[in-house]
């Protein structure tokens, strides 16, 4: 791995840890970084709510396929 | 329920049964193992009416049923699902992060502003397209994303079921989304949609 800030994130590595945590509890440095990142960056907020989407919209489906709307 | 005709009952089952089936598919990507977990889902079900005297919604209840056959019909198939992608799918998935990236970690093109679609997300329009793009994915990812987002099981679950250690898991989560993001992204954000 490149050596980096622990802190300083790109937004390929922002990304990535936006799309883990749809998945699996991140570690708190992880956790810490991606705040600073979000706060900072113009674009991955973007991508942030995009995923919010994915997860209301799976939600909705999950609903519509079992029966309940 | 129980003092109705037995046949109705079992024709009312059977009505569901293209339903199940859809679902069926999607999650397995096997026709013979989706085959097989809804007829055992529908067995099952009639094998125990009085089961769902209690219940309002038979559709519901079915898709209760069948997700638990489709659970062991994953785990007995485990070994064979558990397989990682191929090498195409992997060098495909890293297209997607060229695309997306310029080579110093920036966006190439900010994501797109999707607005706020909580209203059209629920139309009978966007879960076709959700379920095309799904079922676009390659099968083990599909499969494992589904797992997820279906069946509702946590990773841990995941990886116990199928004996994935939770790394590939990550791995194959994170390129499922990434590329449900995209198609999404082509063929119904971008596009024109019709009132």
């Amino acid at each position: 791995m490149k050596p980096t800030y622990p802190l300083k994130l790109s937004c390929k590595d922002a990304a990535a840890l936006m799309l883990a945590r749809e998945d699996r509890a991140l570690p708190l440095a992880n956790r810490a970084a991606l705040r600073l990142h979000l706060a900072i960056c113009a674009a991955c907020p973007r991508f942030e709510r995009q995923l919010l989407t994915m997860r209301n919209a799976m939600k909705q489906w999950r609903g519509y396929v079992d029966g309940e709307s | 329920m129980l003092t109705t005709h037995p046949d109705a009952f079992e024709q009312q089952i059977a009505s569901h049964r293209d339903y199940l089936l859809r679902f069926a598919r999607l999650q397995l990507r096997n026709d013979t193992w989706a085959e097989d977990a809804v007829s055992e889902t529908l067995l099952a079900a009639l094998a125990r009416p009085q089961a769902f005297a209690q219940r309002s919604q038979l559709k519901t209840w079915l898709v209760g049923i069948l997700k638990h056959k489709v659970i062991d019909a994953l785990r007995q198939q485990g070994r064979e699902i558990s397989l990682s992608s191929s090498d195409e799918d992997a060098s495909a998935d890293d297209l997607l992060d060229q695309a997306l990236f310029a080579p110093d970690g920036h966006f190439a093109e900010p994501p797109a502003d999707w607005g706020n679609p909580e209203q059209e997300l629920g139309s009978r329009q966007f879960f076709a397209v959700l379920e095309a793009c799904t079922s676009k994915l390659p099968a083990a990812q599909g499969r494992l994303f589904l797992m997820r987002e279906w069946l509702e099981l946590s990773s841990d679950e995941i990886c116990k079921e199928l004996a994935l250690t939770p790394t590939n898991l990550y791995v194959q989560l994170h390129r499922a989304r990434q590329r449900l993001r995209e198609c999404l992204d082509l063929n119904w954000f971008a596009s024109p949609k019709a009132p």
